[in-house]
């Protein structure tokens, strides 16, 4: 197991050091920072004086060099625009982005594994046939116009909850959130509805699949064989089961909501990364994108290996050691 | 993509909503939705049109500029030139700073000793406090500046310079966004800034300007089109910027709100490749060879060029009204602008004429480079430009691009033929006529955005004259003339001048300004 880990953890400094190199490159090959960041109305001598006070005046291997070097020492470099470190910019957002984030997907839990759990179950009821077609919608209708929908139903023509923004923080162990106050939670439902929307849809999908293939084995009818209540049944023999696909793919789901709440974030106008990483490609920020790509594949790296030890405690079968890697 | 998709919201907006159901907002608190986010609070750090709009509400300058951009008193009284190279400013008296220090001229001398030396600027204001070559206070409330050369534009520039208390001379950026150093003298306090997200300000009660309408006003940054007309729908906001065009309609037929605008100092132009003799990269005969010699250095061509666009058209069905047909560099309104240009009628066999006569009966190939983020609409007016000039003959291709490639690209002069936009900051017409259609010098200064490379001893020359006559009437005859001499050898062409529009509940008053600064001590409520 510590081998195991351990080796995921040389991995992960490998992926970093190549996502910075074409992160580097790409920014590189696209513009010149200075053209997007002074005012159009400078003059040469301002142009270059804000070229060499951004260090973009040496050549690019030079550039990516001295990032790598401060890198290692935890310095991922001053955001052009902001001019402050690139990571203290996205550490003051994270906190929005997040707490949306895990909003949206418990929404997505809570309600989508019972629905698919009855859809899977009564597969040809009335109701299991409505989800289905529901989930489809969910599916395929672009989120910035179920967005769209939301504010113009919710906030402009009923008046409920308000059209964007965040609502007032709280600190938290030194975290900024919003969610916790009434306020904020009014703030939060439009959107975290709107970015769960697309996984509920998914997790009533798999839920009911695996539910379906579930009922029909050998275990199942062992255990109604037995006696066993009907809540037992499916609350610990079939749920148990049917998670182990389901925590892959909600443990993967909870890092591309995090990392792409983009679309969202901009039609609810919420202070979140995902703005940020927008605005900041626009700009050219480079350090802004490069920390923030930085932070969303350890991220992931992150996620994926607690699915993975996850995988051992739910099926006993999967076994994490060295071999296996 | 995600232009298309605001465009798409945009749509669903104005198909969706209906009348708003209005509920009156709390009268003692002002919520302004602006278009762009800010990056700093720090008003010497980063020179932005958002951010000057924000911190303006902070920090005063010592001249202030009205809607059309002409230099009016501010903190300071009054300002005369004593000879061409020096400037006597008589400061206003009885004005305080936030915390209660006295506003003098040491706290002048310590702003204009800051400006250059903010850390990481990545667009620094040194660039109007350069010219001043010294400064000295002969009592607390006069100034004499020293220029090494005469500069009539030193009111002007000193209306970009916001005035810190001396305290603040060695303040660090962070101090301003965490607040601690958010002291001016202007009509607002600092109360909160979240980043990315909103500015809160309360009223200054002893700011000599008056009592202003509202005790808070707040600030919040929502840059999607169509988030920001929801929440003025919704009534989250009373007042938002640059309402999108495809939803003006839609705001103007609500009795609740109410549109204004006003023309901008923004000139949207055509720049062509004035500079290469042959081999412009762009430009190819019908058939796709490379041409011997650049036809876009035949004024014929170019007068072409002006004739096939229709100008009506573009502001009418592109941008639904939102933009006046331009016929030289800043709207009639403004300082050095000539009364005899009008833009050029549009006139499809007169071009084909000239096209004739310049040699090109066939025409030739041309590709349109455009930004396609930048500029209100600026993908379909190059669309429509390149259609107009396909059908008087000039085969023209379009290729949009972010403007982050574009600037980069045009600036290194790989286009022949581009669409672009020029604001004015300074508000008379020396601006465009230095940067886009002097001969590119920087030790000069001149030609900073000039990529088509347009060049002309004479123009040069009336130009310079200009921005060195200190006498404001004279000055203003011989910017006239050099737009008019630009303007005859189409160094550019000129489409249209965009119009800022700002959307506001019903009753709030405002005077839209050119300079598309938002202020709140502008806005005075309904009945």
């Amino acid at each position: 197991m510590m081998v195991y880990v351990l080796r995921r953890l040389a991995q992960t400094a490998l992926v970093l050091a190549v996502t910075s190199l074409l992160v580097f490159v790409g920014i590189f090959m696209i513009g010149d920072p200075v053209e997007m960041l002074v005012n159009p109305q400078a003059d040469q001598i301002e142009r270059d004086r804000a070229r060499a006070a951004l260090g973009l005046d040496r050549p690019m291997w030079a550039q990516y060099g001295l990032f790598v070097r401060n890198a290692l020492s935890g310095d991922l470099g001053n955001s052009f625009v902001y001019g402050r470190p690139a990571i203290d910019v996205i550490l003051e957002r994270m906190p929005a982005t997040l707490e949306l984030a895990v909003l949206a997907m418990v929404i997505a839990i809570l309600a989508g594994i019972p629905l698919g759990l009855y859809a899977g179950l009564k597969p040809e009821s009335l109701g299991a046939k409505a989800i289905m077609a529901g989930s489809i919608v969910g599916f395929s209708l672009p989120t910035f116009w179920v967005g769209l929908l939301l504010i113009m139903l919710f906030a402009v023509q009923l008046g409920w909850l308000p059209s964007t923004g965040r609502g007032p923080t709280i600190d938290l162990l030194g975290l900024k959130v919003s969610i916790l106050t009434w306020e904020g939670m009014r703030h939060a439902l439009l959107p975290a509805v709107n970015l769960a929307l697309f996984k509920l849809s998914l997790i009533i999908r798999l839920t009911r699949a695996q539910v379906r293939e579930n009922v029909l084995l050998d275990y199942m009818r062992f255990a109604r064989a037995k006696g066993l209540s009907r809540n037992r049944v499916l609350g610990v023999h079939l749920l148990k089961n049917i998670m182990i696909p389901l925590v892959t793919v909600i443990g993967l789901e909870l890092g591309s909501v995090i990392a792409f709440a983009i679309v969202t974030e901009s039609i609810f106008a919420w202070p979140g990364m995902g703005k940020l990483v927008i605005d900041s490609i626009f700009q050219l920020d480079r350090p802004v994108v490069v920390a923030y790509l930085m932070i969303t594949v350890t991220m992931f790296i992150f996620i994926n290996l607690v699915v993975d030890v996850l995988y051992s405690v739910l099926d006993p079968r999967v076994r994490i050691d060295a071999a296996r890697v | 993509m995600i232009r298309r998709l605001a465009a798409a919201l945009s749509v669903t907006v104005t198909l969706l909503g209906a009348a708003a159901t209005a509920v009156a907002a709390a009268s003692d608190e002002l919520v302004i939705a602006i278009a762009a986010p800010i990056s700093a609070l720090d008003p010497h750090f980063h020179n932005l049109t958002p951010n000057n709009s924000i911190t303006k509400h902070v920090f005063e300058n010592l001249v202030a500029t009205d809607e059309t951009q002409n230099p009016k008193p501010g903190l300071a009284e009054s300002w005369r030139a004593l000879d061409d190279r020096t400037w006597e400013i008589k400061l206003r008296r009885g004005v305080k700073f936030h915390d209660g220090s006295p506003f003098t001229a040491e706290d002048v001398i310590a702003s204009f000793k800051r400006v250059p030396n903010v850390l990481n600027s990545p667009a620094s204001f040194t660039l109007f406090v350069k010219p001043v070559t010294s400064i000295t206070a002969p009592d607390p409330h006069t100034l004499i500046m020293k220029t090494a050369a005469p500069h009539p534009l030193l009111p002007r520039d000193l209306s970009a310079v916001q005035i810190i208390p001396r305290a603040l001379v060695d303040a660090k950026t962070e101090d301003f966004n965490s607040g601690k150093a958010m002291i001016g003298t202007g009509p607002y306090r600092f109360v909160e800034y979240k980043p990315g997200d909103r500015i809160v300000f309360a009223r200054n009660d002893a700011w000599w300007g008056g009592k202003t309408a509202w005790p808070r006003v707040q600030f919040r940054m929502i840059s999607n089109n169509a988030a920001r007309v929801a929440a003025l729908l919704s009534n989250d906001v009373q007042v938002i910027e640059n309402v999108p065009t495809a939803d003006m309609e839609r705001i103007k037929g609500d009795a609740n709100l109410s549109v204004k605008g006003a023309v901008s100092n923004r000139l949207i132009y055509l720049h062509m490749d004035t500079g290469r003799e042959k081999a412009s990269p762009f430009v190819r005969t019908k058939d796709g060879k490379p041409m011997e010699v650049n036809p876009l250095r035949d004024l014929r061509v170019r007068q072409a060029i002006s004739k096939a666009v229709n100008r009506d058209a573009i502001v009418d069905r592109v941008m639904e009204k939102q933009a006046v047909p331009a016929g030289q560099l800043l709207a009639d309104t403004f300082f050095g602008t000539s009364r005899k240009l009008q833009p050029e009628k549009f006139d499809p066999e007169g071009a084909k004429r000239l096209l004739a006569e310049a040699g090109y009966p066939n025409g030739f190939q041309l590709t349109l480079h455009a930004p396609n983020n930048r500029y209100v609409n600026d993908e379909k007016i190059a669309q429509a430009i390149a259609q107009f000039l396909t059908r008087v003959g000039i085969d023209t291709k379009l290729e949009t691009m972010p403007s982050s490639v574009f600037f980069t690209r045009g600036s290194k002069l790989e286009f022949s033929f581009l669409l672009a936009g020029w604001a004015s900051e300074s508000g008379d017409t020396s601006s465009p006529l230095r940067a886009l259609l002097g001969t590119f010098d920087p030790a000069q200064g001149l030609g900073a955005a000039n990529r088509g490379r347009f060049s002309d001893p004479g123009l040069d020359a009336m130009v310079t004259t200009a921005v060195t006559t200190v006498d404001d009437t004279k000055r203003r005859m011989l910017l006239a003339a050099a737009s008019e001499k630009a303007v005859a050898m189409l160094g550019l062409i000129p489409i249209h001048y965009e119009v800022s529009v700002w959307g506001m509940r019903k009753g709030i008053g405002y005077a839209p300004r050119a300079d598309q600064y938002t202020f709140a001590w502008e806005m005075k409520p309904g009945k």
